[in-house]
């Protein structure tokens, strides 16, 4: 690895570049009602380099990609092309301008062929105005064997694997003679082979000029293929320069920070007996022998990538799916989990990370939401009791500080953090043992978030077991005592006490040797 | 605590349905006398029964175009069953052709939840092989009126507290669905189911199995409304109510049932079906060729649609939607 002393905390990008940048964003700034997602982040490509984008979940890389390809309008700030201001209304103007993203799902179609998908919204057309089916077909092949793929251009996406569709992607991208190519962690689902022929094309379309933005948590690839970074870190540009003048633990260092600034609640965990024991859960492509203990009054942090396997192994704890192998005790009794019905009874709870896709019914009032999984209990002879539920709701809700005009207010109406206190009041009012939270707090504002922090607090210490998946540093090391990292679905680290550093995590879920750091 | 027959949408139909019917009294006053409307009601009466469990399917994301063939199915084999044993007491009439219609619900339910076949494919299917089975069984031929036994035709016309037992059916059947619907856990799934189907198995409900349970409540209630049907007309034959699904379908949509599902009252599949009825029992009377009826009733539903996707278009959408919505 590269190694350099220098102090590069706070250091602004040096550029001592001879070249200047094709691609060019200044100031930019994004909000979203309760978030500020981007604050004044600037960011150079180019020509010919690759430039990683580094930065733990919710930074703000996302966000930028949006912001570079026309899906979202800046608040402020300036985007220049080759010296010349610009601005992107839509995504197609983004593409004219020659910005093209390789996204880590491919946005293609599934059910045209591989031609069809180069050249849609461009094909080459005869004379009379219709696609001129032998040309296109022609000029994939041309594309494709430029970029050393061997793809029939005539066969359906569908019948593609992950890799050969990002080579799709990138061809498509050749097609519309992209200057500016962006590449979102293209090698998060493949194999070691796949992942070297990506690495090899980047070189290729390195050789062809283009400026590529390569966003990726593998510090390994970052290092062998990028010839500058720049971090982003909580929306903001906390560094930047080139990647010979930077070491891997400066890099970490830059990703994490150093202050943890948010607060959380102050807890003295007292520990229970164990409630819940995983042995060997395993599941055939998405996890494998995942085995931990957990104690009454204890808060659990699971920490990894995204695509750790984290939320499907929950998944598969709370009945979602059924794993292969495994086996759980609870309250030192073995307990078969088949359905979200049985985890449910077992007192095991779920909150999911996609509020919106998972948690929230839309369309239901606020009551209904909370006393869905509880209506066995609100009920008599078969009958609802709408007064029990709205008492329930109302108990539940209280405790988490619910802002809302009524109890019978569409869940829907309701911002992001004071959905997510409704799903976490419904299974609360189930009167769980376990509760596993995944991503409690992603995308809701800093006054839910202390509020839902402090909740969990106050559950632990009533003697509920709690679950808690966050990509987030803070809040991981904030509120566990305990914390599991997750690697390609396996266990890669547990921590506790002491040894809970930012530095630690992050390596364990990157897959790096522990540093002297 | 909430009234579901005072949200807007039910009171804007209700308020539309007023205005319908003074327009008719401005030029036809006898049109809204009393004797009247419990015409158009008891008229009206098969398409109530039927919207209800409509709208229980449509609530879950599915949709039942197998009705109107359960019916004429249903009301073929209890008018053959009626002129085989005239003496089948009414009881059994009825019993069997809820059971025969519910075991239609349930075999568009199993293949919906089961072999996870989209609800529209399942029930264009089944509303074929229903009416295929009716030819089948019936070699194509009508039963007529002098065929079967008078009681069996009496029954729905039986004039009971003023109003024909035909109503009184509509009538139970409305305020039973709207216990079903508001007061108990299965009414609630639906709701659950439509809403969010996601949210729901994180919930710990079976989504196939409640949207089953809509199709079978929606096809006994098509068998029902198949013995009805037959003896208040006193015929069979393969095409009674052929298109009748689609009427059901409108009178749902009218009364604010989403298509998308999760939103929708049994008040407003009440009125939804009301207010078709009224139209067409109101054109032959201000002399407008029922021809007109389709028109109109095709207006109403792009109305009530549009109306529908106003009201609930929310204000704070995703970003990425509007930047969808400019291009």
């Amino acid at each position: 690895m590269l190694a350099n002393t220098q102090g590069i905390g706070n250091v602004h990008p040096s550029v001592t570049n001879d070249q200047k940048p094709v691609l060019s964003l200044k100031g930019i700034s994004k909000s979203f009602p309760g978030v500020k997602a981007l604050s004044e982040v600037s960011l150079d490509l180019y020509p010919g380099q690759v430039t990683a984008l580094v930065g733990e979940n919710g930074a703000g890389k996302s966000t930028i990609v949006k912001v570079l390809t026309g899906i979202y309008q800046p608040d402020e700030g300036e985007i220049s092309i080759s010296g010349s201001s610009v601005s992107f209304p839509t995504a197609q103007d983004a593409g004219k301008a020659g910005v093209t993203a390789i996204h880590q799902e491919t946005v293609l179609f599934d059910d045209l062929s591989v031609a069809e998908n180069i050249f849609i919204g461009h094909a080459p057309k005869s004379r009379f105005g219709l696609i001129d089916k032998t040309a296109m077909v022609r000029q994939a092949k041309e594309l494709l064997a430029r970029i050393g793929a061997r793809i029939d251009p005539s066969v359906l996406l569908k019948e593609l694997g992950i890799a050969n569709k990002h080579l799709v992607a990138i061809a498509r991208a050749l097609s519309i003679d992209a200057s500016i190519v962006i590449m979102d962690e293209p090698t998060a689902s493949l194999s070691h082979k796949e992942i070297e022929e990506t690495y090899e094309l980047v070189e290729r379309l390195k050789a062809e000029g283009k400026a590529i933005l390569f966003i990726s948590h593998k510090f390994d690839e970052i290092f062998r293929i990028a010839d500058r970074y720049t971090v982003f870190r909580d929306g903001q540009m906390v560094g930047a320069g080139k990647i010979a003048e930077v070491s891997e633990p400066d890099l970490v260092r830059l990703m994490v920070g150093r202050s943890v600034d948010q607060v959380f609640p102050k807890r003295t965990p007292e520990l229970g007996p164990e409630v819940l024991r995983v042995v060997g859960y395993s599941h055939p492509t998405e996890f494998e022998d995942i085995g931990f203990t957990l104690r009454r009054g204890e808060i659990l942090g699971f920490y990894g990538l995204v695509g750790a396997g984290r939320s499907e192994f929950m998944q598969a704890l709370f009945g979602i799916t059924r794993p292969s192998k495994g086996a759980i005790r609870i309250d030192d009794t073995v307990a078969v989990i088949r359905t979200p019905n049985e985890a449910i009874s077992h007192g095991i709870v779920y909150v999911p990370e996609d509020r919106g896709k998972q948690g929230a019914i839309k369309g239901l009032p606020i009551f209904q939401n909370v006393s869905l999984p509880s209506l066995k209990s609100t009920s008599r002879n078969g009958f609802l009791r709408l007064a029990e539920e709205f008492k329930l709701t109302r108990d539940y809700t209280r405790r988490l500080d619910l802002r809302a005009a009524a109890l019978d207010q569409d869940i829907g109406e309701l911002s992001g953090g004071n959905q997510q206190k409704v799903i976490i009041a419904k299974w609360l009012a189930t009167q769980p043992r376990v509760i596993i939270l995944d991503e409690p707090t992603k995308g809701i504002d800093i006054g839910s978030k202390a509020a839902v922090h402090e909740f969990m607090a106050e559950l632990a210490a009533q003697g509920l077991a709690v679950i808690m998946v966050s990509s987030e540093i803070p809040e991981i090391l904030g509120m566990s005592d305990r914390v599991i990292v997750m690697r390609e679905g396996r266990i890669a680290a547990e921590f506790e006490g002491d040894e809970l550093t930012p530095e630690r995590l992050v390596r364990a879920a990157a897959g790096l040797a522990e540093a002297a750091t | 605590m909430t009234l579901s027959f005072l949200k807007s949408r039910e009171l804007v139909l209700g308020v539309a349905i007023l205005a319908l019917l003074l327009a008719i009294a401005s030029r036809f006053p006898a049109f809204i006398e009393p004797a009247n409307l419990a015409k158009v009601f008891n008229d009206t009466a098969p398409l109530i029964i039927l919207a209800l469990g409509q709208m229980a399917v449509i609530l879950t994301r599915c949709i039942d175009l197998s009705v109107a063939a359960n019916l004429a199915l249903t009301g073929m084999v209890v008018a053959m069953l009626n002129t085989l044993y005239p003496g089948l007491p009414i009881p059994v009439i009825l019993m069997v052709s809820i059971l025969l219609g519910a075991v239609m619900g349930l075999a568009n339910g199993l293949l919906v939840w089961k072999l996870d076949i989209p609800p529209i494919v399942v029930t264009l299917g089944t509303m074929t092989v229903y009416r295929g089975i009716i030819f089948l069984i019936s070699d194509g031929a009508w039963i007529n009126a002098h065929e079967m036994s008078e009681s069996f035709k009496a029954f729905p016309r039986a004039v009971f507290l003023g109003l024909p037992v035909l109503s009184w059916i509509a009538i139970v059947a409305v305020t039973g669905f709207a216990v079903l619907i508001g007061r108990t856990a299965l009414g609630r799934a639906f709701y659950a189911v439509g809403g969010n189907p996601h949210a729901a198995v994180y919930t710990g409900i079976n989504v196939g199995q409640t949207q089953c349970a809509a199709f079978v409540l929606s096809g006994a209630l098509a068998g029902l409304t198949g013995y009805l049907w037959v003896a208040r007309y006193a015929v069979a034959y393969v095409d009674i109510a052929g298109g009748f699904e689609l009427e059901v379908v409108a009178a749902c949509v009218i009364g604010g049932i989403s298509i998308a599902g999760g939103i929708g009252s049994v008040g407003g599949a009440l009125l939804g079906a009301l207010f078709l009825g009224i139209v067409k029992n109101a054109l032959p009377v201000i002399n407008i060729s029922p021809f007109w009826q389709l028109a109109i009733s095709g207006s109403a539903i792009i109305v009530a649609v549009a109306f529908n996707a106003t009201s609930t278009r929310s204000k704070g959408r995703v970003i990425l939607k509007k930047a969808e919505h400019a291009q």
